[in-house]
């Protein structure tokens, strides 16, 4: 039998309907299962076990009815760009060191409604800028599949947390693949919704256009509850869709019968590692034998997505970071005589490298004389990526292709090459353009490292990538893979749970 | 209205920025009171601190004041419109970006392409409104030894930005457009727009050209306070900037403040380099498609707007158009004018009144009319006093100077101080009599024909009667006691 | 591909202090991204227009009503120097005439 802290929160939610379970007794495990972890992995940046044991005392009774709210007593990790009252938010930043938002995210609100106990904050690359969580200011987080690697970034620790046991369910964001692409890192689910699906009143700005909270779990069924809880119009977010939240996780289906798949050509070109290029073909295969029609079809501007990204999402960066300036609050530096000196120096000491590239890189974009050659036109070529999917979901229901072009890669290995780290985006990048929905599902291993499938669909249709992502996965047994425990060998494969 | 210099004939070329708060509720972005005074920084919430995670959305009356704004200048509503952020570092805009309206290419502001008619002396010159936007305002700063205080209050507060062509050709007409641009701003009840409470705010451009010439370097004028600072202020901008070139100088582009007490305007030095603000759309806000059914929603509702109420003071009261334009110089005025004539029969007399005596008082001690104590019946029930005779006309400005300091009603005052006028004939008779008996030298004038006798004899009168008397009834008994028209 | 001065520039537009050593590695770094990013330049984009936003809507607004705020303790929680309710800065200075 899994120990409570690696099962579902379906679940979970039927042990404690049975009454074989509380609450409280998932939260004590939990944080058994984090201290034997995280001083390894480092996953997390803030807890509060008193707190999480207060919440979950409340729901130990509620959930024995049967109509307890869906995610009652489940333990859930936020990303820590996600801001919360009762505890810091900062970015994995200095500058945010100590910050303690005076309100909480939308998506919190609605997780609490929903009776989910917030387990703690967990570690993310600064700003959300980063592909791997070396960027954090506070120290990566480690792969609990091998811990000489990446988890992925930038919700590396929130999808490290759901992976390892720490947290049952997780919220991440993603701007550029964010959430899909650690998630494959981690041989988790990890699903972007689509742009104006979830709420962003409470999620620190990092691009405006381009960011979506979204779930992190060990299973589909669990990402679509997840989602289900935390989807729908905010009042207080001008760009979240008034479009109703189907039942996603009880209209999940094991067939795939009459769907048509496109194979993403674009993304099988140079670059992508043999290993995973295999993986992932298999896994179309499995796609094709649960009864989905798959065919090739072209996105002919994919290749253009990550230089439009990295003038989009900087640039609204460089403006979305000006507040961070040491007046109001966050770090200010000391012994400022004048206000140019406060603004500068502050940043300079609160910010790391990367972000400050992002920072004087999208103020170049924007800035008198460039604007038009660099920021209008990486517009416009947005503008033509959304019409390539158009095109190709005229033609089918969902896209289909790998996560990242590699599995984890080893800390230390790209941090000093900024392009070569960007690079890492390449297959996730183009959704956030056209603010369509991704999820990734592990679908393999290569050298003891997971490797995730991308399911692109629709906008507003989460459910048929769900759908695809929720067949393949009952139809393989990738899903239930666990990492090793403790200082496993690097790269073994691990046994499945017993 | 060009100047003529002895030598070079220059015109002075003047644009307006007039940024006018809304009278909302709410905040331009929040849910945050819109409200003047109080402590610090206790009127704000995320969105208007800027606080990491927060977003803005768009107050819709906002939106409904801007579009009738737009009508009530005749300008055109542009049916797409989109905010931009305007970037740049300033300790009282906590986002260190402003959400505003950009003008660029293919986004047009809210309206764009609008008129004042403008009366100046004789004329009625015709003034430009190139656009019409919104956006919101920042943070207020005070300044201390050695450090500066935030208050975030103001921070959201809506605002909306009226800029006129440069059609302006001297200081005094920008005064007058203001004014004209203020009381169609009140008429329409889209702002209370007092330029010495900031709810109206104006920066001016001003630049000299060669009559027919090219465009001169233009200065940007700031911190003009008050109506008469705006005129002020661009006298001296424009004197120094003739003093320039006549001296062979070029002019600077750049922005100068104006120093209120040392009357100068000087160079800010803290903008060394051109500002770029690097505009960009407002990922975080939708456009605005605003539809004909959306502006004919307003339109209906347009209050009745300057031009409208002159005309009709002056067909509906019988007023002189000269007096209905200084009547309708502010909404409040207008309204204080018409209550008060729904009281009092005779509009000429009350107009005389409030364009004379209350006017000169309202300027001396720098108030508006909706702030003293004497109001609409007040003012009526005084020219009752006066109309029946029970008080002179001289009596009656001194009662109203008491009114305006202490706002005590009219009645009470003469009461108190004896100012009741004696119209009792028989009364007066006997006091003729007596000054006909004391003084036979002039009674002898009188008869002889010197009319000028008369005025002395009434005045000895009014002497006894300590001015008390009905100075009309006196003169009629004085002529008809020596037998003389 | 971008020079030392145009870093110095873009660094003071961002309010971002650099050691020499650092105004170095970011020209460097920033003159490979950019050229990486220039390979748009080659693409015919045609008649396509901006997208700055994911989403066609259009019209979100909502009713001028007052709502609760914050207090000024909650406002003024994170702040690194307060004075009497107002958060301190160093000054603003608007340089006085000279005459």
């Amino acid at each position: 039998m899994s120990a409570l802290a690696d099962l579902s929160a379906g679940d979970l939610r039927e042990k404690f309907r049975r009454g074989e379970t509380s609450p409280t007794e998932v939260i004590r495990a939990l944080f058994e299962r984090i201290e034997a972890e995280d001083e390894r992995l480092h996953a997390y940046l803030f807890l509060d076990r008193d707190a999480a044991l207060a919440e979950a005392a409340r729901w130990d009774g509620a959930v024995r009815g049967g109509d307890a709210p869906p995610l009652a007593g489940i333990p859930v990790a936020l990303k820590d760009n996600i801001c919360t009252r009762h505890s810091p938010t900062t970015c994995g930043s200095r500058i945010l060191a100590g910050f303690r938002s005076p309100y909480e995210a939308t998506v919190v609100t609605r997780l609490r409604g929903a009776g989910a106990i917030i387990v703690g904050k967990a570690n993310c690359d600064e700003f959300a800028m980063g592909s791997s969580t070396e960027n954090s200011a506070f120290g990566p987080t480690r792969n609990p599949w091998d811990e000489t690697r990446v988890p992925g970034g930038t919700s590396g620790g929130p999808t490290a947390a759901v992976a390892a046991g720490e947290a049952t369910l997780a919220l991440g964001s993603d701007t550029g693949g964010s959430i899909r692409q650690p998630a494959a890192f981690c041989g988790v689910v990890g699903m972007k919704p689509t742009y104006g699906r979830v709420s962003r009143y409470g999620l620190v700005a990092f691009a405006s256009s381009l960011d979506q909270i979204g779930p992190i779990a060990r299973s589909v069924r669990d990402a679509a509850l997840l989602l289900e809880a935390i989807a729908g119009r905010d009042p207080a977010d001008s760009t979240s869709a008034d479009v109703e939240v189907p039942a996603y996780a009880d209209r999940l289906t094991t067939s795939l019968r009459g769907l048509r798949l496109g194979i993403v050509k674009e993304f099988f070109a140079e670059g992508l590692d043999a290993g995973v290029a295999g993986a992932v073909r298999e896994a179309i295969e499995t796609c094709r034998a649960l009864g989905a029609a798959c065919e090739e079809v072209s996105l002919p501007h994919a290749s253009y997505a990550l230089p439009a990204y990295y003038i989009i999402a900087p640039a609204e960066a460089s403006s979305n970071l000006a507040r961070y300036a040491g007046v109001q609050y966050g770090y200010r530096t000391r012994d400022a005589a004048d206000l140019v000196t406060l603004y500068s120096r502050t940043r300079r000491e609160g910010f790391g490298a990367e972000v400050k590239r992002r920072i004087m890189l999208g103020t170049y974009a924007l800035s008198a004389g460039y604007y038009e050659a660099f920021y209008l036109r990486a517009l416009r070529v947005r503008t033509r990526i959304r019409q390539d999917f158009e095109a190709a979901f005229a033609r089918f229901d969902a896209l289909v292709g790998p996560v990242t072009p590699t599995t984890a890669f080893r800390l230390g290995e790209k941090v000093d090459d900024p392009l070569q780290m960007y690079l890492s985006d390449v297959y996730t990048v183009p959704l956030n353009l056209a603010g369509l929905p991704g999820i990734s599902v592990p679908c393999g291993f290569v050298g003891g490292l997971p490797v995730g499938l991308q399911v692109v669909g629709r906008a507003f249709d989460e459910q048929t990538i769900l759908n695809v992502a929720h067949a393949f996965e009952q139809a393989t047994e990738f899903h239930t893979r666990r990492p090793p425990r403790g200082r496993a060998a690097r790269g073994a494969p691990a046994a499945k749970a017993p | 209205m060009s100047r003529v210099d002895a030598g070079v004939r220059h015109e002075t070329v003047i644009g307006l920025e007039v940024h006018v708060q809304l009278n909302t509720a709410s905040k331009m972005f929040c849910g945050c009171a819109v409200a003047f005074g109080g402590a610090p920084n206790t009127r704000t919430c995320p969105v208007c601190l800027g606080l990491p995670g927060s977003l803005p959305v768009l107050n819709r009356r906002a939106v409904d004041l801007g579009i009738r704004t737009a009508l009530a200048l005749g300008c055109r509503i542009n049916p797409v419109s989109q905010f931009h952020r305007k970037n740049y570092y300033y300790p009282d805009l906590p986002k260190n970006y402003q959400i505003s309206q950009y003008e660029y290419k293919d986004h047009p502001p809210l309206a764009s392409g609008g008129l004042l008619r403008v009366s100046s002396g004789n004329e009625v010159v015709e003034i430009g409104i190139r656009r019409v936007h919104l956006e919101e305002d920042t943070g207020k700063l005070v300044h201390a030894e050695g450090r500066s205080l935030v208050d975030y209050n103001r921070c959201g507060t809506p605002l909306m930005e009226v800029v006129s062509e440069p059609d302006l050709h001297s200081p005094e007409e920008a005064r007058l457009f203001l004014i004209h641009l203020r009381a169609v701003l009140q008429f329409a009840e889209v702002t209370s727009g007092r330029l010495e409470e900031g709810t109206l705010r104006c920066d001016a451009n001003l630049s000299l050209r060669p009559a027919g010439g090219p465009h001169g370097t233009r200065t940007e004028i700031k911190n003009m306070n008050s109506l008469r600072s705006v005129e002020r202020a661009l006298r001296f901008e424009e004197a120094r900037q003739r003093q320039a070139l006549e001296r062979g100088e070029e002019v600077v582009q750049e922005t100068r403040h104006w120093d209120e007490d040392r009357e100068v305007t000087f160079a800010s030095r803290e903008k060394e380099e051109a500002q770029d603000y690097r505009y960009f759309p407002e990922p975080d806000l939708a456009p605005l498609q605003i539809d004909a059914a959306w502006v004919d929603r307003i339109r209906a509702g347009l209050p009745e707007l300057p031009e409208a109420r002159r005309r009709r003071f002056v067909e509906a009261f019988g007023i002189p158009a000269h007096d209905a334009e200084l009547l309708t110089a502010t909404r409040a005025m207008a309204e204080f004018f018409e209550e008060t004539a729904r009281r009092f029969p005779k509009p000429k007399i009350i107009s005389n009144w409030l364009i004379g005596d209350v006017a000169a008082y309202l300027n001396a001690a720098g108030r508006e009319i909706e702030e003293i104590p004497v109001r609409p019946e007040h003012l009526a029930g005084l020219l009752v006093l006066v109309d029946t005779g029970k008080i002179s006309g001289r009596s009656a400005k001194e009662v109203l100077e008491d009114m305006l300091r202490t706002g005590r009603p009219a009645d009470a005052i003469v009461q108190e101080r004896g100012l009741v006028q004696i119209s009792d004939e028989a009364m007066l008779a006997a006091v003729v009599q007596e000054v006909i008996v004391e003084h036979p030298g002039p009674v002898g004038d009188v008869r002889a024909g010197k009319d000028q006798a008369v005025t002395f004899l009434v005045g000895q009168v009014m002497k006894k009667t300590r001015g008390r008397a009905n100075p009309a009834m006196v003169n009629r008994l004085v002529r008809e006691r020596l037998g003389v028209g | 591909m971008i020079d030392d001065r145009t870093v110095a520039r873009v660094a003071r537009l961002s309010r971002l202090e650099l050691s020499p050593e650092e105004r170095d590695r970011f020209r460097h770094q920033l003159g490979d991204i950019l050229a990486y990013v220039q390979r748009l330049n080659a693409l015919d984009l045609g008649d396509a227009p901006p997208t700055a936003r994911p989403r066609p809507a259009a019209n979100v607004l909502r009713e001028d009503e007052v709502r609760p705020c914050l207090s000024q303790e909650e406002a003024l929680a994170n702040a690194p120097v307060v004075e009497n309710g107002y958060v301190v800065v160093p000054p603003v200075i608007i340089e006085e005439p000279s005459e």
